[in-house]
C-alpha cells in the first residue's frame, strides 16, 4: 500500500475507477468505506428501473472483505457468528451478523465457504482487531483482503441472459450457491447473491481483470438493457427488498459512543438467524438473558412522500421510534419504511410518522399512519427460480 | 478609590472573571504585574515582525460558551482548526495526522493494519470519557463530606451520570481515571509509533512519565475539547494565544472594567479575617471589597498572603499541592520553511503538531531525565508552524515556530538553573528538529528558551508548572486545588481564587474563570449576567 501520498487522494479509487467515472456523467461521488463510490451515474429513476426491468452494475469494491482459513476456520466462525457455519458447505455462501460479548450487533455481512478450510467475510465496517481477539486459541489465520479482489454486483431480471451472453452459463447456480469461470486467463467467482431482493449475481475476480470484465460485460449486455447503477438507486432497491445497512439500520457496537442505542439481533429482526443449538457462540449467554427493547419493523406510510428520518409516535402523540430508511418506492408504488420502533410497538396498530415535505422553501407538516407490514415489501419469484426465467 | 473585585492577574481566568463579574455590574479592576497582559496566553513581539505565541501556543479548551457570553469574536478573537501533524521516528520514517478518517486508517495501516482498524473502537472509548466529564468542566465540584442541600443535589446529578453508564462502562470509567496511558493503550494498540502518538496527550504539562498511573486522565484533558464541534481537535487563535486575552481585555473595557498593568502586587490585606484589598510592590494599596488571585494556589497563599491569616492545615495542604513543572518552551523566529525530509513534498503534516519521540519507552526515558533532575537529553517536542495557517504573525515567507519540550525539572540537580543550563537545553532541542530538517538552524533568526525558571519568573507559574498544579486524580474535582475549598473560596473571607489551580484545571479552558464568577456573584445574590450554561451534551 502506498499511503505517503494519500492526502492527494483521500478516497482510494476502486479498480473499475477508469470505467465509472467516465460512467459517472453527473460526477455525482460520495465516500464508502474509503473509496469514491457512484451516487448515481446519470439518472437516478432510470438507474433503479434497471434493476427491476433489465439488468444493472454497481462497483462492490469498497465493500470490507476477509480472508479465514485454516484447520478451525469453521469453528471460529461457528463461535464467532451467530449462524450455523457447519451447515454451509462449500460454494455456499451465508447471509449472517455478529455480535460482541454483551450481545450487541457489531455488523452484518455474507460468509463465503470458498473451500473446507477458506472462508470469505464480507461486510461495511472494519473488524481485524476484533477478528484477531476473537480467534484465540483457534488455527486459524485472518487477513483483511479489500484490495486484493475486484467485485461487481450485476442484478435485474435479464443478469442471467447477460452473463449467458458473456459466456458464462449460471443458469443452474441456485441462490447463495457460487461457482468459478474462466476469464481471459485467469478466474471469476460468481455467486448468486445480491442487495436488491431481485435475480442477481455477484462476480468476485483480481483487480488486475476488473477493466475487461468491465468491457467485456458491457459488451454483453448491450442487448440486455445493462446500465452502471450508484448507491442511490441501489438503495431503493434494498428498501424495497427490506435489506438493513450497518451504520443506517442500527449503531454498530465497536462505534456506538452512546450506549442506549446498542442493539441486538433480535431488536433489529435478525433473530431468526441464531442457532441456539450449534453450542456457544459469543453474545450467546447475553441474548439468552436479554429482554429485547425495541423491534424492527417494515412500514408502508400513507401518502407519497418518502418519510425518511421521521419521527414515530404512538397515538399521534408518544415517541416511540425512528425510520431509518424510507422510499417511495417506484416497484410498488408505496411510501415504505424501515424503523425501529419500542417492542411493545412491535405490532403496531396506532403507529404514525411525523413528515416535513419541503416545497418552495415551506414545509407541508404531515402526521401519516405508518402500517406494520411484513418484509420484503417487494417479492418476486425471479429472486429464487432456477433455472432463472428468460426475464 | 475601592472596588467591588479586584482580580490578580491579567491571565486568561482572570479576565474571564473580570469581564463576568463587570457585566453583572461590578466596579472591577485587574492588576498584572507585567507592563504586558495575558499570562500565559500572551503574544509578544521578541523579534521585529513576529508575533510569537510565548507560552500557550494552541486552543481547544477553551469553553465556546465563554467566547460567546463575552463577545470575544466582536473583540477580535478567532480560533482557526488546523490541519496535519507527524510522529518523525528514528529510521527516517512517519507517522502521519490527518483530518480525513479513511486517509488517517490507511496511513495507520502502513505502519499496523490491526491498529488502523482498532482506532474507531479507541474514539468511541475516549469519546465516551469525554461525554462524561464534559458537563462537569462549567459546574462547581460537589464536595462529597458536605450535607448542604446544593451539594447533595450535585452529588445526586454525578451519580445519575454514573448510573446511566452500563456496568462495562461504568468499570471502564473508573480503570480510565487512574491508569497510566501506557496500559491503557497496550488494551487497543500493537505498533509503538501509533502508541506514541496516541500518548503525546498524555505527558503535555504533566511531571510524569506514560507509564505513570495517572496519564491516561491527562490525555483525556487535551481530548475533550473542540473546535466548532470537532471533538479532540486543536486550533489556533488567530494572530497567536495573546489573541484571546486581547479579546478578553477589550471586552472588559468595553463593560467598564480597567486593567493595570506593571502594577505588582506584594501582599493581600486582610483585615478581621476579610480581604480588603491589596498592597502593591511599590506601597500603595488598592482597596476593594473582595480579591479574586488569578495566581496558582501556592503563589496566591504561600507568597502574598500573610500565613497567620491561615489555618496551619490549609497551608499543609497547599504547600503539599503538586505544581511541579515539567516543560520549557523554545519560541523561534525562522527565515524560511524548514523542510522535514521524512514528509513528501506538499504534506500537509507539517501543519500541525510534530514529534521526534517515536516510541512510548522513548518518552519515559526523558521523563527518567526529569526524576534525575536533568532536563531530557532526548527531549520530547510538540513543534508547530501556525504561520503556515496563520498569515497574521510573520512577514509572508517567514515562520514562527513554537517548540513545546519535555521534560524540563523545576531545578538542575536541586539547584537553580543557570543560563549556561538555559542555553543547552535549547541546543539539545534545536538539535533534535536539525535532524529531522537538515538545514533547519540556518534558519534561525531569534530564539526565546524559556525554562521553568523563565515561567516562574515571568508568568508567575510555581515551579513553571504550565496547568497551575498538577492533573492527576488526586488534584481534581473536589480535591482541587485543596480538599474543602474546590468551591473558589479560601480561608479568608472574600479572598478568591479563579486560576488553572482550581476545577477543571488548566489548558486555557476559561472555565476557572467563568465558575469562580459565578460563585462569587451567588455569594453576593446577584445574577450573573450573560452567563450560559455548558451547552448540552447530546
Amino acid at each position: 500500500m502506498n499511503a505517503l501520498t494519500h492526502y492527494e487522494t483521500p478516497l482510494l479509487q476502486t479498480p473499475f475507477h477508469a470505467r465509472t467515472s467516465a460512467a459517472n456523467k453527473m460526477h455525482s461521488w460520495g465516500p464508502w468505506a474509503g473509496y469514491a463510490s457512484v451516487l448515481t451515474y446519470e439518472d437516478l429513476a432510470m438507474e433503479h428501473s434497471s434493476i427491476r426491468n433489465a439488468a444493472s452494475v454497481y462497483d462492490l469494491c469498497p465493500m470490507v472483505k476477509y480472508r479465514i482459513e485454516g484447520p478451525e476456520a469453521m469453528a471460529f466462525l461457528n463461535r464467532l457468528t451467530v449462524r450455523n457455519v457447519a451447515k454451509l458447505s462449500v460454494g455456499g455462501v451465508q447471509y449472517t451478523v455478529w455480535c460482541d460479548d454483551a450481545g450487541h450487533l457489531i455488523d452484518d455481512g455474507t460468509l463465503f465457504r470458498m473451500s473446507p478450510d477458506r472462508f470469505r467475510l464480507c461486510c461495511q465496517e472494519r473488524h481485524l482487531p476484533w477478528l484477531l481477539d476473537s480467534a484465540y486459541g483457534f488455527d486459524v489465520a485472518i487477513r483483511e483482503e479489500t484490495e486484493e479482489v475486484a467485485a461487481l454486483s450485476l442484478q435485474g431480471p435479464t443478469s442471467a441472459s447477460v452473463l449467458a451472453a458473456a459466456g458464462s452459463d449460471v443458469t443452474g447456480l441456485k441462490p447463495f450457491r457460487m461457482a468459478d469461470f474462466a476469464f481471459v486467463g485467469g478466474e471469476v467467482t460468481i455467486s448468486r447473491t445480491g442487495f436488491t431482493g431481485d435475480l442477481g449475481y455477484e462476480l468476485w475476480t483480481v483487480p488486475e481483470l476488473a477493466l475487461p470484465l468491465w468491457d467485456h460485460l458491457f459488451a454483453a449486455g448491450a442487448q440486455h438493457g445493462l446500465r452502471p447503477i450508484g448507491s442511490d438507486a441501489l438503495n431503493i432497491a434494498r428498501l424495497e427488498a427490506g435489506f438493513i445497512i450497518t451504520g443506517y439500520d442500527f449503531t454498530p457496537a465497536p462505534q456506538c459512543v452512546r450506549e442506549d442505542r446498542l442493539r441486538s439481533p433480535v431488536e433489529m429482526g435478525l433473530g431468526w438467524l441464531i442457532d441456539w443449538e450449534k453450542g456457544h457462540f459469543t453474545g450467546r449467554r447475553a441474548l439468552l438473558r436479554a429482554k429485547p427493547k425495541w423491534a424492527f419493523v417494515g412500514l408502508e406510510v400513507d401518502g407519497n412522500i418518502g418519510a425518511e428520518g421521521a419521527i414515530l409516535y404512538h397515538d399521534q402523540k408518544t415517541e416511540v421510534g425512528m425510520i431509518t430508511g424510507a422510499c417511495w418506492s417506484p416497484t410498488l408504488k408505496k411510501s415504505i419504511a424501515l424503523a425501529q420502533v419500542q417492542a411493545a410497538h412491535a405490532a403496531g396498530g396506532n403507529l404514525w410518522a411525523e413528515i416535513y415535505a419541503l416545497r418552495e422553501l415551506h414545509y407541508a407538516k404531515m402526521m401519516m399512519r405508518a402500517r406494520v407490514v411484513d418484509r420484503p415489501f417487494f417479492q418476486t419469484d425471479r429472486r429464487r427460480a432456477t433455472p432463472p426465467a428468460r426475464f | 478609590m475601592s472596588y467591588d473585585a479586584l482580580i490578580i492577574g491579567a491571565g486568561h481566568n482572570g479576565l474571564v472573571a473580570a469581564c463576568y463579574l463587570a457585566r453583572a455590574g461590578l466596579k472591577v479592576c485587574v492588576v498584572e504585574k507585567n507592563n504586558w497582559i495575558g499570562g500565559a496566553a500572551v503574544s509578544r513581539e521578541l523579534y521585529p515582525g513576529f508575533t510569537y505565541s510565548n507560552c500557550s501556543y494552541v486552543s481547544s479548551l477553551f469553553r465556546p460558551e465563554i467566547m460567546r457570553d463575552l463577545e470575544l469574536s466582536k473583540h477580535g478573537l478567532q480560533i482557526l482548526p488546523y490541519e496535519g501533524g507527524a510522529m518523525f521516528t528514528e529510521s527516517g520514517g512517519y507517522l502521519g495526522m490527518f483530518r480525513d478518517h479513511d486517509a488517517n486508517r490507511r496511513e495507520m495501516a502502513r505502519h499496523s493494519k490491526r491498529d488502523a482498524e482498532a482506532y474507531d473502537r479507541y474514539a468511541r472509548d475516549i469519546l465516551r470519557h469525554c461525554r462524561f466529564i464534559r458537563p462537569l468542566l462549567m459546574r462547581r465540584p460537589p464536595d462529597p463530606a458536605s450535607f448542604r442541600p446544593r451539594d447533595l443535589a450535585e452529588l445526586a446529578w454525578l451519580g445519575k451520570q454514573m448510573f446511566d453508564l452500563s456496568e462495562m462502562a461504568m468499570y471502564d470509567m473508573i480503570r480510565f481515571w487512574t491508569m497510566s496511558i501506557a496500559d491503557y493503550l497496550d488494551e487497543y494498540f500493537e505498533n509503538p509509533v501509533v502508541k506514541a502518538y496516541q500518548a503525546v496527550g498524555s505527558i503535555i504539562g504533566t511531571a510524569l512519565g506514560p507509564m505513570s498511573p495517572g496519564t491516561a486522565y491527562v490525555l483525556l484533558h487535551h481530548a475533550m475539547g473542540d473546535v466548532d464541534g470537532n471533538v479532540g481537535a486543536w486550533g489556533y487563535a488567530r494572530g497567536g494565544m495573546g489573541s484571546i486575552t486581547k479579546a478578553l481585555a477589550a471586552s472588559l473595557r468595553a463593560a467598564g472594567g480597567q486593567i493595570r498593568a506593571g502594577v505588582a502586587v506584594e501582599q493581600v490585606l486582610v483585615r478581621n479575617g476579610r480581604a480588603v484589598g491589596v498592597a502593591l510592590a511599590n506601597g500603595d494599596e488598592i482597596r476593594a471589597s473582595r480579591v479574586v488571585s488569578n495566581m496558582d494556589v501556592r503563589r496566591t497563599f504561600l507568597r502574598h498572603v500573610a500565613e497567620k491569616e491561615l489555618p496551619g492545615d490549609f497551608v499543609k495542604r497547599v504547600k503539599a499541592f503538586k505544581t511541579r513543572g515539567s516543560s520549557g518552551k523554545l519560541n523561534i523566529a525562522l527565515d524560511g520553511l524548514p523542510r522535514f525530509t521524512a514528509l513528501p513534498e506538499g504534506a500537509p503534516n507539517v501543519k500541525g503538531d510534530m514529534h521526534f519521540t517515536d516510541s512510548i519507552e522513548k518518552m519515559e526515558a526523558a521523563y527518567d531525565d526529569w526524576k534525575d533532575g536533568r532536563f531530557s537529553r532526548e527531549p520530547f517536542q510538540d513543534v508547530m508552524i501556525p504561520t503556515l495557517i496563520d498569515p497574521t504573525m510573520t512577514p509572508p515567507g517567514k515562520h514562527f515556530m513554537s517548540c513545546f519540550v519535555q521534560y524540563a525539572p523545576p531545578k538542575i540537580e536541586g539547584r537553580d538553573w543557570t543560563d549556561a543550563d538555559r542555553d543547552a537545553f535549547g541546543r539539545a532541542c534545536l538539535d533534535q528538529i536539525e535532524r529531522a530538517a537538515p538545514g533547519f538552524k540556518n534558519l534561525v533568526l531569534h530564539v526565546e528558551v524559556r525554562t521553568p525558571r523563565e515561567l516562574e519568573a515571568e508568568v508567575g507559574l510555581t515551579e513553571g508548572n504550565i496547568f497551575q498544579g498538577e492533573l492527576t486524580f488526586d488534584q481534581l474535582l473536589f480535591n482541587r486545588p485543596v480538599p474543602g475549598y474546590a468551591d473558589y473560596r479560601s480561608p479568608v473571607r472574600d479572598l478568591w481564587i479563579c486560576g488553572s489551580s482550581t476545577h477543571p484545571g488548566g489548558g486555557v479552558m476559561g472555565a476557572p474563570g467563568r465558575n469562580a464568577a459565578a460563585e462569587i456573584l451567588r455569594d453576593m445574590k446577584l445574577p450573573a449576567k450573560d452567563m450560559s450554561d455548558a451547552y448540552a451534551v447530546l
